[in-house]
């Protein structure tokens, strides 16, 4: 176990000492005073790695990162999971623009809403399958060009609307879960909508487990109302707009 | 949509057969990845309308009896309504569609080039003889100190005070372009990468994600990092020399990737995990760069993920305000700047952006270099300049200009058969090259390729060679930057001044 | 109209050349017969339109002062350059340089010294806050840049160069060098090959206390030019000599490299040699070459270069000009050829042609103190 006083510490030093503590076999890390250093957990690896924040940290929070767990006891800014691989980050706040941009795995839950451009480019193959629980709204640009992996959206606030305009533009894979259907119309042209099915829910349960466990929800509180599934209606969305001479 | 089928675009060329000459061998219809050629009973048959003019076929028919010809049926002349213009017209028509092609512009732009003429010594400098003396070509790309500091032990012994950022060591000034594995098949990126490291150069993954066998070769490979994300996590960060955040490229400013769904197999589907079948699209913007701090941010964000051990490039496309863009770029902590002209090559663009977007690189290179020097900030960062590099010669005036290194794409698959068709995009490339057709991929041999690759690069590194020894210098960096070697002609003085170089006579 | 500045190349001016270089270790000061004897051995490098020299303790009763050498082409351009340097220097004395009217150089422009010192209030804004020297180098640029007609020609403490348009032995008569005493002189005898001669064009090309003297033409001319640039130096003469002269500047001045070390970005070991040094070594070389590559003097040269703490000659990496060495005693001679040496010092101690690229390197003895401070290599 390791702890460190971040105040006034530069993002460079206090990464590295995160990662030499990880070369030296440090597990648990506890980051106390974070205020805006950025990278925390950028490319670092070891699955049993757990590292606890307090204080807000700094954009590309977990880029990159590789197996680790991130727990963040306050909101968290930009980039949270920018190009993530493996392992989860945990925000006990609001996240900032761009959750998860390229995310190709691991886990990303958000207790409270995140900004704009939120799931752009998830991917995902067979086992490598990105999971991002949002349990409040998201802004616009939600899901552009997601070709795999889950988002859910939970909308726990009670609004009724949970995501801003240009909602899934582009999708060409992977599944969105929202619990509030919303208005239709807004969503792309480019997928379709359905209600979920007992199997959709039984797959997500352990998710919403973890989620509710992370954020001491009951998973009750969740499961209350029906579940909305938003699929790419073609593997090809665009395909008809180019032409070749 | 086209409803009635028919089209008013007819076959560009004619496969022409003398059947006198044929022995129905059949190697033709194998050959053509396009379907152009059938076997009718008793002769080949050839549909023209399929015909791209590849030139696999003649290549390979063993009698010499295919002729590819241009149709001489006439679309009426006519300078202003041009026969591309009357033909998009037609096609769009029918289809509704962004026409896109591959390669770069077809369209004739002055090369500037074409009118820079070198220097040579004559008497008052002697030549060098390069065949009988050191001729130095090797280049080391990255951030440089402006000064070295030196501690000197009591013994007088002096050693390097200065901790230098990490370098690419390059034996040649040629690196190979972005080429991703997707717009070109593997085979094609093994045969770069076998004569990359032959030559002691460096390749470039593209946007693809690093292949399985590719790994070994990681000394010789730049991992690139484009706004799709295809294939890159840490330890793909880590398994290269360095590092590129592709923000632009010469032939399509501004927008993003395009992998036509027709390229996306199994094995491509796996790299990039994305479904078969899908366009991969690239979008336009990295989502995580609205503005140049986030830049910085990207460049740090990797700088982390490498333990600083590598240097990170940028990649942009040369566009009007080129020269404030890459002070921009270098002040952002970019390691390489590796600026493509926008006659640059690409698997697939838009003929509307390829056409007619971006600035040629001659005039963006000068600029740059000259815009980095006048901030004291040149040796922050190295320039690689691309976009259409045809001979040593434009490399050669590139080196003058200020460019640390060149980068070829396209000459790189001319020599690998290559016809420069355009028809990139469609993944029938019938030399193997563009395409992710087993059939057709697996014809590339990698070793012959990667050899003739080797060949090429070799050549024109002897050809530089000449001319350094013509110059009076024996080494590559006494030519970086020496405008003063270089002279125009047919050039107006606007033209003379952006590339900082006189007139011939002068 | 008599030729300070170089009016002719819009680009730059180059020449062949011949050149010797003197220096008594112990500072041992000894008249200029003998370098003029040396150098005329070598008259048939030259062609009339250019020779010159530069004197080391020539001044010991202004040592700690700012020489500066100044030719006007008319009296009204010194009116104009004497204001500029009221305004900014304490002159402590200026006065015309002595010359002979007996000797073949007639046509002569106006030959003026001023020892100085900059003033701590000077009037010059832009550079008021650079240390002394900084100060010297900037007016000695704003002077040739500016002043129509004025040009300074030496600028260094207890040195001195004389120089203009015609053979050595000539120039030296003319500005009586027989009489002039020293402990370190260079010599040069000029071949001008693309332009007339200019009598600023001569060498040696002084800045400060840096005198450079040399043979060649530099290849490489166009990247040095564009390097310095980057770091502010004006290149207004448009000669080999000039961007060698700054460029030692901006490496041991500026960037406080050690003498040995400058020599090795002038002229760097191949590449194939490098690789085959110790690795601290190589790991030193390799990095000369990447940080400096743009200071490499690509091309033919021989050069001998004073400064404060001694002289050094040197040719390129392939050795396309000559350098022959000897010592004698204290004292150590360098010259185009042997012959030149001989004629002044007929028996020395030792001759020897330098390596390409390898440094002769002679240093006046009170500096043994500093002798930690030099580079074995």
């Amino acid at each position: 176990m390791m702890t460190i006083d971040a105040s006034g510490m530069h993002y460079k030093d206090l990464n590295r000492t995160i990662r030499e503590g990880i070369l030296r076999g440090v597990k648990k890390f506890f980051l106390e005073n974070v205020n805006g250093q950025y990278y925390i957990g950028d490319g670092i690896k070891g699955d049993d790695v757990i590292i606890n924040i307090n204080g807000v940290p700094g954009n590309d929070l977990g880029a990159f990162m590789d197996g680790p767990t991130i727990i963040v006891n306050n909101n968290a800014q930009d980039n949270i999971g920018n190009t993530m691989n493996a392992g989860k980050i945990v925000v006990k706040g609001d996240a900032g623009d761009v959750v998860g941009y390229g995310m190709r795995g691991g886990r990303i839950y958000i207790l409270g809403n995140a900004g704009y451009r939120v799931g752009i480019h998830m991917k995902g193959y067979n086992e490598q399958l990105p999971v991002l629980i949002i349990g409040g709204k998201v802004g616009s640009f939600f899901a552009e060009y997601m070709a795999g992996g889950i988002i859910v959206l939970l909308g726990l606030n009670g609004e009724d609307y949970s995501a801003g305009d240009y909602f899934a533009s582009g999708m060409h894979g992977g599944v969105i879960y929202i619990r509030k259907k919303g208005n239709f119309a807004k969503y792309s042209k480019e997928v379709e909508l359905y209600e979920s099915g007992d199997k959709d829910i039984d797959f997500l349960k352990k998710y919403f487990m973890e989620f509710a466990e992370s954020f001491n929800l009951s998973l009750e509180e969740i499961l209350k109302e029906p579940f909305y599934k938003i699929v790419p209606s073609s593997a090809r969305p665009y395909g008809h707009l180019y032409t070749s001479m | 949509m086209n409803k009635s089928g028919f089209s008013n675009i007819q076959s560009e060329y004619l496969a022409i057969i003398d059947h006198t000459k044929c022995v129905r061998c059949k190697r033709c219809i194998q050959n053509c990845g396009w379907g152009t050629y059938s076997f009718g009973g008793d002769k080949i048959l050839a549909e023209h309308e399929k015909c791209v003019a590849c030139g696999r076929c003649y290549t390979y028919c063993p009698e010499g009896a295919i002729s590819i010809v241009k149709n001489p049926t006439v679309i009426r002349e006519n300078n202003n309504w041009k026969e591309a213009h009357i033909k998009t017209i037609w096609k769009q028509s029918e289809t509704g569609g962004i026409i896109i092609s591959g390669m770069g512009t077809t369209l004739k732009y002055k090369k500037y080039f074409d009118h820079i003429l070198l220097d040579a010594c004559q008497v008052t400098n002697p030549s060098i003889d390069p065949l009988r003396e050191p001729m130095e070509l090797k280049t080391y790309l990255g951030k440089k100190p402006s000064k070295l500091d030196i501690d000197l032990n009591g013994a007088g012994e002096a050693t390097l005070k200065t901790k230098i950022s990490p370098q690419i060591e390059l034996q040649t000034p040629f690196v190979f372009g972005a080429m991703s594995y997707g717009s070109i098949s593997l085979n094609a990126q093994k045969a770069i990468a076998l004569a990359a490291r032959a030559l002691g150069t460096v390749m470039n993954t593209g946007e693809g994600g690093l292949h399985d066998d590719l790994v070994p070769f990681g000394k010789n490979i730049i991992v690139q990092v484009a706004s799709g994300r295809f294939g890159v996590h840490r330890d793909y960060l880590n398994s290269g020399i360095a590092v590129e955040i592709k923000i632009g490229q010469g032939a399509k400013p501004g927008i993003g990737g395009h992998l036509p769904g027709e390229k996306i197999g199994v094995d491509i589907s796996k790299t990039r995990m994305i479904p078969v079948g899908t366009d991969a699209i690239s979008p336009a913007p990295h989502h995580d760069i609205y503005s140049i701090e986030d830049l910085r941010q990207l460049i740090f964000a990797i700088k982390e993920a490498t333990n600083y051990e590598k240097p990170v490039s940028v990649k942009i496309a040369a566009v009007h305000n080129i020269a404030a863009i890459v002070s921009g770029v270098v002040r952002a902590g970019a390691d390489i700047v590796y600026i493509d002209g926008y006659t640059g090559g690409t698997g697939a663009a838009p003929n509307i952006i390829k056409d007619h977007v971006g600035i040629p690189i001659e005039l963006a290179l000068a600029q740059v270099d000259q815009r980095l020097r006048d901030e004291g900030i040149r040796n922050e960062a190295s320039l690689i300049a691309a976009g259409s590099i045809r001979s040593s010669a434009d490399a050669v005036k590139a080196f003058a200009l200020g460019a640390d290194a060149v980068a070829i794409g396209t000459a790189a698959l001319v020599a690998m058969g290559c016809h420069v068709c355009g028809k990139c995009n469609t993944g029938n490339c019938s030399w193997g090259i563009t395409t992710q057709r087993p059939e057709l991929a697996r014809r590339l041999d990698p070793e012959v390729y990667g050899e003739r690759l080797y060949n090429l690069i070799s050549a024109w590194g002897h050809e530089i060679q000449e001319v350094l020894g013509a110059m009076g210098v024996n080494s590559i960096e006494s030519l970086r930057g020496s405008r003063e070697r270089l002279r125009g002609v047919e050039l107006t003085d606007a033209e003379l001044n952006v590339l900082g170089i006189k007139h011939a006579g002068l | 109209m008599l030729k300070l500045k170089n009016k002719f190349s819009v680009e730059r001016d180059i020449s062949g050349c011949g050149l010797f270089g003197v220096i008594n270790t112990k500072r041992v000061r000894f008249d200029g017969s003998g370098i003029k004897k040396a150098i005329t051995v070598e008259h048939d490098r030259g062609n009339g339109l250019g020779g010159g020299f530069a004197v080391y303790g020539n001044y010991p009763e202004y040592s700690d002062l700012y020489a500066f050498h100044i030719m006007y082409d008319n009296l009204s351009a010194k009116n104009d350059v004497d204001e500029y340097l009221k305004n900014n220097f304490i002159i402590e004395k200026s006065e015309p340089i002595p010359t002979s009217k007996k000797t073949v150089i007639k046509d002569h422009p106006y030959l003026f010294r001023y020892f100085m010192r900059p003033k701590s209030d000077r009037q010059d804004k832009l550079f008021r806050d650079l240390d002394d020297d900084d100060f010297v180098v900037q007016s000695v640029m704003t002077i040739n840049q500016n002043y129509d007609g004025a040009y300074v020609f030496s600028s260094g403490k207890n040195m001195g160069a004389f120089k203009g348009v015609g053979y050595p032995e000539d120039i030296a008569d003319f500005f009586m060098l027989d009489e002039v005493m020293g402990y370190m002189w260079t010599a040069h005898n000029r071949f001008p090959t693309n332009t007339p001669g200019w009598w600023g064009g001569a060498h040696p090309f002084t800045l400060l206390d840096w005198s450079i003297v040399h043979n060649g033409e530099i290849s490489s001319y166009g990247i040095n030019k564009r390097y310095l640039e980057m770091f502010k130096y004006n290149l207004a003469l448009k000669t080999d000599t000039e961007v060698i002269t700054y460029i030692l500047d901006l490496l041991i001045r500026k960037h406080g490299l050690p003498v040995e070390i400058a020599t090795l970005v002038l002229a760097p070991p191949f590449y194939q040699a490098i690789d085959r040094m110790e690795p601290g070594k190589r790991e030193l070389l390799t990095a000369l070459r990447q940080i400096y590559g743009s200071a490499v003097l690509n091309g033919p040269f021989a050069i001998v270069f004073g400064f404060s703490g001694g002289m050094v000659a040197m040719n390129d990496r392939i050795k396309l000009r000559p350098l022959v060495a000897a010592t004698m005693g204290d004292f150590t001679y360098v010259g185009s050829e042997e012959a030149a040496i001989k004629s002044i010092c007929p028996s020395p101690d030792m001759v020897w042609s330098p390596e390409a690229g390898a440094p002769v390197i002679a240093r006046f003895e009170e500096l043994e103190r500093h002798k930690r401070g030099m580079v074995n290599l």
